[in-house]
């Protein structure tokens, strides 16, 4: 038995063997049975999921789907945008907060006819690898509720690997869809920067983040990418270019005579977990298996993409959260005397300590005195990584990384922030590149039994050839639907 | 010791656009508070800025105008900084890649000649809203409206080159012109949408180097930016004269004590961690864009007045009081449109229009003159035609502009027609048999023609002023026989 994915849900929905509010239903029902468990969610949309189902089952009885996927289930991480829902962020400094508009995405999921059935937890204003900073506590890992299912998009994660949702959204910043998919055991694919809108993703770092699909295949992910992909005029850094029928595309490639990259700095061992590093290494014998050619390169920039990350990110964010003040919507202290206070004071309370600790170093990064040092030092060494990547790309159609260089971890075990953000090694120079890549299951480890995932990468708006080295490489590996985790729906 | 001011402006004037910088609200003056308002410009999470093209367009056109050196690519930076007004806590500016460097605006300083006033930077930027502190001292919070935040602002950086408070006065009243020859902005400083920061320093006469520079905001108009200058002149020169150091510091206009106080100092670092937006893209200003832009730039008040000269015939002190105006200009050229008498129409304007507008507010123009452009040509006409005379129009006038009614009305129901000329023959017959005219019509027999104009002013006044001038000569010198 395995978890039914959403393009089975759909056909069974298309074919008449079962209805929205059936299906929404149930859902709902494994949602409350393993919530307390999993804690995946920040808000479930019990009656507004179960109205929006029979609608949607009166359009099937008219036949007058909205898309094939009609009635059809599915979570996002709750930084996503959506009107008369409250949208949190994770942050104490948005509990109340009820947005007055649907973002662009949630919007696109809505008018295919969606369910959107919850809110997914994450690390605040998705800053994490396991959701320990969610200001509602953390999700667990369904494979061990013991272990943090990785983050920010964790709840994400749990939540479709645990069933209680086909699929899920989550956005990637650094690593944020594809390090929890690592963890949990399912896919997670972070598009190329521009293209899914991001009108309505509440931003940490604008030129970084990217929402993305969060599924049980590769298949879904294709369903899901193009639901969601494609030019937006509210954001300017949307690309405008057309959207493949990803799921279609999907299918016509393979994988021989393919060049696959793989940089020595992704596989020094250094840090790596050995039992994952048996998973991954045997996940590469596997692609030259299906007749890639392997072929060893070198990016020397990656050794610098956490320091370069962790200044382009944080400076971004100081800005970006400036806004949270108290004095338009969110939280607001109580009693200050003046302006100065309640701004300091709501922000003091609100947000919670990395948070703090983010904002204090872009600050610092984008400081008179400072900005040569730090930020625009940051900047020229993403441009020298997105040499590399475009160097390796050259040479070959793919790249092949570990997502996580460990296995999901108990809670509390990195309480060291810089062993937090190493957790992100593999996963975050791939968002100051701007390209595209996906997280696969691998298998698991031997010891603990505990999901490994394998990255692959390709370039600018390279989904297709992505895709169909997925789809390929998925069935081969042959873990997706082998093995339930200990907590499901 | 004598002082010479130093002064460069900021001037910030709002684009005359249908929809804000980032957003589709609409960008209009006024409104209930917060009735233009959007997820976007009230930087509500998850929302992203849009450049609104016709902002950029009115921006690129007028840093062409000003002869600004345009690069291909310009850039958005976030200035941050906490305000309340300020939703996103960040305004979206320019602060690397400027739309405009150098570039001047060349100002006439009458008998003084002209003077180019050169230009910093030229940038665009997002307005801020405004707060509402409520005057009940019981009232513990302030209010914000936001409908003014994100209406595009257009930053005019001078370079401090300006020398006299004369000077400052026909920079400021010569860049509205400008400004509103091209059509970008309402420049209505009592609205806002023209504001003029200052920045001035002192330096003993004679000296080349810079004095330390004080920046005033809060100058809601021409009038107070003068009264400012004085203001900080006397400040400034007491300080330098006691041996004091002039603070480099933001200073405010206190309109009730007619003086600037201290309003943060620039000395304590205030760090706006400018870094380039990555929420907008880098503006690529193609040959084509900046050609479509270029081409937009209408005819600009130097070229305007050479015309006046040459296509009206009009007197050089005429073409440039009337072109100093943009509206005045256009309220000539439509009257002239009408009746094609030049001098007479200017005439009119530049006495009775100018006068009128002297008395009113600043941001007062001739298109809120009571008198229509259509009705001071009809006057003219009534005058050219010899329908009235020119001491009834003089009479007429007046009624004009109280009423607003037609000439031709006024004359019609006041019985300001000119007597005919066959009751002419009667009240000259009585004016030549007057005693108290002997001496004056044997002045006129003796040869004295300035004699005339004394009979002329004795048919008048009988006459109540209705008699033609034209015909009323021709018939005293009939009736006493000199032809």
């Amino acid at each position: 038995m395995h978890l039914p994915t959403a393009h089975e849900l759909s056909e069974q929905l298309n074919r008449g063997e079962t209805t929205s509010v059936k299906l929404t239903q149930q859902y709902l029902e494994k949602i409350e049975r393993t919530e307390p468990r999993l804690h995946s969610f920040i808000t479930v949309l019990g009656h507004e999921a179960l109205a929006a189902a029979e609608a949607s089952d009166r359009r099937r009885a008219y036949e007058l789907p909205k898309s094939p996927f009609d009635g059809v289930p599915v979570a996002v991480k709750d930084n996503m945008i959506t009107k008369g829902t409250k949208t949190t962020c994770a942050s104490r400094i948005l509990d109340n907060f009820v947005p007055p508009y649907n973002g662009t995405v949630v919007q696109k999921l809505q008018d295919a006819g969606m369910i959107v059935i919850g809110k997914a937890n994450l690390d605040e204003f998705a800053m994490g690898s396991s959701t320990e900073n969610s200001a509602f506590g953390r999700s667990n890992n369904p494979w061990n509720t013991d272990l943090v299912p990785g983050g920010s998009s964790g709840g994400s994660a749990t939540c479709v690997a645990g069933g209680q949702v086909p699929w899920s959204l989550g956005s990637d910043t650094g690593g944020s869809i594809r390090q929890p998919a690592a963890l949990c055991g399912i896919v997670g694919m972070k598009p190329t920067y521009g293209r899914v809108s991001r009108y309505g993703l509440v931003a940490f770092a604008s030129s970084l983040d990217q929402i993305g699909p969060m599924t049980l295949d590769v298949e879904d992910t294709a369903h899901l990418l193009k639901m969601i992909s494609g030019y937006d005029t509210k954001d300017s850094t949307s690309a405008n270019l057309p959207v493949p029928d990803y799921a279609e595309e999907m299918r016509k490639g393979s994988l021989r005579g393919k060049k696959v990259a793989r940089p020595k700095e992704f596989f020094t061992g250094e840090g790596m977990d050995a039992g994952v590093a048996r998973v991954v290494d045997a996940a590469v014998e596997k692609l030259a298996s299906l007749g890639a050619e392997i072929v060893d390169v070198s990016m020397p920039h990656l050794k610098y993409s956490i320091s370069c990350y962790y200044l382009v990110a944080t400076a971004e964010c100081s800005s970006n959260l400036a806004r949270y003040d108290g004095a338009q919507y969110g939280y607001r202290t109580e009693g200050a005397k003046n302006i100065v206070e309640m701004f300091s004071k709501s922000r003091a309370e609100g947000f919670g300590a990395e948070v703090k600790r983010r904002i204090m170093m872009g600050t610092h990064a984008l400081s008179a005195g400072y900005y040569d040092a730090y930020y625009s030092k940051a900047l020229k060494i993403r441009t020298l990584l997105k040499q590399d990547y475009d160097a390796a790309l050259k040479q070959a159609d793919l790249i092949v990384a570990p997502t996580s260089p460990i296995p999901a971890f108990p809670a509390g075990a990195k309480a060291d922030p810089m062993s937090m953000y190493l957790c992100d090694i593999f996963t975050l120079s791939l968002n100051l590149a701007g390209y595209c890549g996906i997280s696969l299951p691998a298998g698991f480890t031997a010891n603990e039994g505990l999901p490994v995932g394998v990255q692959l990468f390709a370039g600018a708006f390279e989904e297709v050839k992505l895709l169909q080295a997925s789809y390929e490489f998925e069935k081969a590996l042959g873990v997706v639907g082998s093995r339930l985790p200990a907590v499901v729906g | 010791m004598d002082f010479e001011i130093v002064i460069g402006f900021e001037v910030h004037t709002e684009l005359k656009t249908k929809t804000k910088v980032w957003c589709a609200c609409a960008n209009e003056f006024g409104g209930p508070p917060n009735s233009h308002v959007c997820p976007v410009c009230l930087g509500m999470p998850g929302s992203l800025p849009v450049l609104n093209r016709e902002a950029f367009t009115l921006a690129l056109k007028t840093a062409l105008a000003l002869q600004c050196d345009v690069p291909r690519i310009t850039t958005f930076d976030r200035k941050n900084y906490y305000y309340p007004d300020l939703p996103k806590n960040y305004q979206i500016s320019q602060n690397d890649k400027f739309l405009g460097t150098g570039g001047y605006l060349e100002i006439d300083l009458g008998e003084a000649g002209h003077k180019k006033i050169r230009i910093h930077n030229i940038h665009l930027e997002e307005d801020a809203g405004k707060n509402i502190h409520p005057e009940d001292k019981n009232v513990t919070y302030s209010l914000v409206d936001l409908n003014r935040a994100g209406v595009p602002l257009l930053e005019i950086v001078t370079q401090p080159d300006i020398r006299s408070k004369e000077e400052a006065a026909a920079f400021m009243t010569q860049m509205r012109n400008f400004l509103q020859y091209l059509d970008v902005s309402d420049c209505k400083m009592q609205e806002g949408s023209l504001r003029f920061e200052l920045n001035m320093s002192l330096r003993p006469k004679g000296s080349d180097a810079f004095g330390q520079k004080v920046e005033v905001k809060n100058l809601n108009s021409m009038s107070v930016v003068l009264k400012c200058i004085d203001a900080e002149f006397d400040r400034q020169s007491d300080m330098l004269r006691n041996g004091e150091r002039v603070m480099s510091e933001t200073r405010l206009w206190d309109e009730v004590k007619n003086e600037t106080r201290a309003m943060r100092s620039k000395e304590r670092a205030n760090d706006y961690r400018y870094f380039p937006d990555p929420d907008l893209v880098d503006v690529d200003i193609t040959p084509e864009i900046r050609a479509a832009a270029q081409a937009t730039i209408p005819e600009l008040p130097l070229a305007r007045r050479r015309r006046f000269e040459e296509q009206y015939g009009l007197p050089a002190y005429d073409a440039s009081v009337l072109t100093a105006s943009f509206t005045t200009a256009n309220y000539f050229e439509k009257a002239v449109e009408s009746h094609p008498s030049p001098k007479g129409i200017s005439n009119w304007i530049m006495t009775e229009g100018l006068a009128w507008l002297n008395k009113q507010p600043e941001d007062t123009t001739i298109d809120d003159f009571p008198v229509k452009s259509a009705a001071i040509a009809e006057l003219v006409k009534l005058i050219d035609t010899g329908a009235i005379t020119g001491k009834i129009a003089k009479q007429v006038f007046p009624i004009m502009l109280e009423t607003g009614k037609s000439p031709a009305v006024i004359v019609e129901e006041k019985g300001l027609k000119p007597v005919d000329d066959s009751a002419l023959g009667p009240i000259i017959d009585e004016v030549l048999a007057d005693p108290r005219n002997e001496k004056t019509i044997a002045d006129l027999r003796g040869g004295k023609a300035a004699a005339m104009g004394a009979l002329m002013g004795a048919v008048m006044k009988r006459s109540g002023g209705k008699a033609n001038p034209a015909t009323v000569t021709p018939l005293i010198r009939k009736k006493l026989g000199l032809e």
